[in-house]
């Protein structure tokens, strides 16, 4: 039994999410192989193999690759999918472009955004915003699956020693091209992997405001998030957003900041570790998931925490 | 061109989920079900593209119960000309609804499909790209925007990161995100006049297209629940709890 994996990777790192899925594949058992595609890779290949558990990694180098382009990512997949009985990828923007594709390439069901691995053929995963927990079971040859990267811990980044192999590439597809990127510009830690998220809701009342929350993100190091009503009020852009439609997030705290707490915002944080909750409404469901409530306007609120951090 | 829209029935957006007793699913019966929000957004993207005059005709699909004729009928009261529901009781997992939208472009042939990237019941987020994988049209998923640009689109998606653009041949897949557009509300006359727009009802058995699985669902449970914790009388009792008790900052 084996598992292929497709590696993540920003600016000549892999991405941690990979590391989530790592631990994933070595619950369900058997070699673990990380597929590093992109252009100019070397050091992203070396630091995967590098990764405790993995056994094997395979590069591939190529312009297709560059941009994570669904159609050419699949077809690398399934160009080295024979030899592998599951198929694994984060459930991030990019694994789950890919992930049904090289599913249905293979005609079997894709699982998404797996919590818990039962066994080699039963996984654990959320529906209906979190409300309901799934048990399913697949018989398909192949299992395909993304996994929610904040339910597993994130492998060791040493004590590997993997065999790097380099692989035959696939054609780029003719019918996409990339056209460029608008990414934000954030000194702040990645939303998904920050120990600390500071959110703010429809509360905050205007886009300026999360200023005061940058501030308090800037002296915890932490990230910034909001609420599908923040985003769709236009206060902050949807990379922020946390929730069913958003992010995951699992911090050790989360501080959410006139935030009522909508089932679709607790299904993006509620396994968060300490929950933190400002609030002026007492009666806000927010509080019933909160270790700490606080009942306060938090335009007086904010002010005071942000001294109270000096101390 | 003809755009192709899948709708889907699910259970409304504000209703809580209960898990059955007997574990099998979630309680659907006496609930309200709605169109699931981001096919929506779905229609509305494909009337837009209709009113520019870049599109003749919109096609509203939807595979499901009969009721699943209601959320068709929402559909062509936003303004979609004609709907096709494709109808079985059984449970049709995102690999079989790509297939059966591949049988209905068959003989529609349209430019474009438009979907939403996920149902808010399943949480899949699987049906665009696995019917962008089954006919080789491209996909264009999470988008937030949708430009006619040359021969095909240009368009923006939503990424973690924050967006990204590009560009599809068509005829493409496009999945939509929450930000793409404000779907409008169905007016009055409309919701009458969507009553007399024609709605083909088709078999499952007569589409020839299996829907058989090899992944089963083994039981529903409820998620743990988390209990609330303390009210704190200030900030500093907070930053106080936060640093000495919780041990967090």
């Amino acid at each position: 039994m084996s598992t292929l994996i497709l590696a993540e990777h920003e600016d000549g790192a892999l991405r941690p999410a990979t590391l989530n899925v790592v631990s994933a594949a070595s619950q369900i058992g058997g070699e673990v192989t990380l597929l590093v595609a992109g252009q100019g890779v070397e050091a992203v290949a070396s630091a995967a193999a590098s990764v405790a558990g993995v056994a094997k990694v395979l590069h591939a180098d190529d312009a297709a690759y560059a941009n994570e382009i669904a159609e050419n990512l699949a077809d690398l997949v399934l160009s080295q999918a024979d030899s592998h009985e599951h198929i694994l990828f984060a459930a991030t923007a990019s694994g789950k472009n890919v992930m049904p594709r090289v599913a249905a390439m293979l005609d079997v069901a894709g699982i998404s955004d797996v919590t818990e691995v039962r066994s080699s053929d039963t996984f654990v995963r959320p529906i209906y915003a979190g409300n309901a927990i799934a048990t399913v079971q697949s018989s398909d040859a192949k299992k395909v699956v993304s996994v929610r990267t904040t339910s597993f811990e994130a492998a060791a980044e040493s004590g590997g020693s993997a065999a790097v192999e380099s692989i035959a590439t696939t054609a780029a597809s003719d019918k996409v091209s990339f056209i460029g990127q608008e990414l934000s510009q954030s000194d702040r830690p990645e939303l998904t992997s920050a120990k600390i998220v500071v959110s703010g809701g429809r509360g905050m009342q205007d886009g300026s405001n999360f200023k005061m929350l940058d501030d308090i993100a800037e002296k915890l190091n932490a990230a910034v998030g909001a609420s599908r009503a923040a985003v769709d009020a236009g206060f902050v852009p949807n990379e922020y957003q946390v929730g069913q439609t958003g992010k995951v997030v699992a911090p050790d705290l989360y501080i959410a900041v006139g935030i009522s707490g909508a089932i679709q915002h607790l299904a993006g944080m509620k396994d968060s570790k300490v929950i933190a909750a400002i609030n002026k409404d007492e009666e806000a469901p927010i509080f019933q998931v909160a270790d700490y409530g606080l009942v306060e306007d938090l335009f007086d609120a904010l002010p005071e925490l942000n001294k109270a951090l000096d101390g | 061109m003809k755009v192709l829209v899948a709708v889907k029935r699910v259970l409304d957006y504000n209703v809580k989920a209960r898990v059955k007793a007997d574990k099998s699913g979630i309680e659907l019966a006496n609930v309200k079900m709605s169109m699931n929000p981001f096919d929506e957004i779905a229609i509305e993207e494909a009337l837009r593209i209709k009113e520019a005059g870049k599109a003749e005709e919109v096609i509203a699909v939807s595979i499901g119960p009969s009721q699943s004729q209601e959320t068709i009928r929402t559909a062509l009261a936003m303004g979609a000309d004609r709907g096709i529901l494709i109808e079985t009781d059984d449970e049709v997992q995102p690999l079989a609804v790509a297939k059966l939208l591949k049988h209905v472009a068959e003989k529609e042939e349209p430019g474009l499909l438009i979907v939403g990237k996920q149902a808010i019941d399943d949480d899949a987020n699987q049906t665009g790209q696995m019917y962008s994988a089954i006919t080789g049209w491209p996909q264009a998923t999470f988008a937030s925007k949708v430009e006619f640009e040359g021969d095909g689109l240009k368009v923006t998606r939503e990424v973690d990161s924050g967006l990204e653009s590009i560009q599809v041949a068509m005829p493409a897949v496009i999945t939509t995100d929450l930000r793409l557009n404000e779907p409008r509300y169905a007016k009055l006359p409309n919701i009458m006049k969507a009553k007399k727009k024609p709605l083909e009802v088709i078999a499952l058995a007569d589409t020839g297209v299996s829907i058989e699985t090899g992944l089963k669902t083994v039981e529903v449970n409820e998620p743990e629940e988390r209990e609330a914790g303390i009210i704190v009388k200030s900030v500093d009792e907070l930053v106080d709890r936060l640093r000495n008790e919780a041990k967090v900052i």
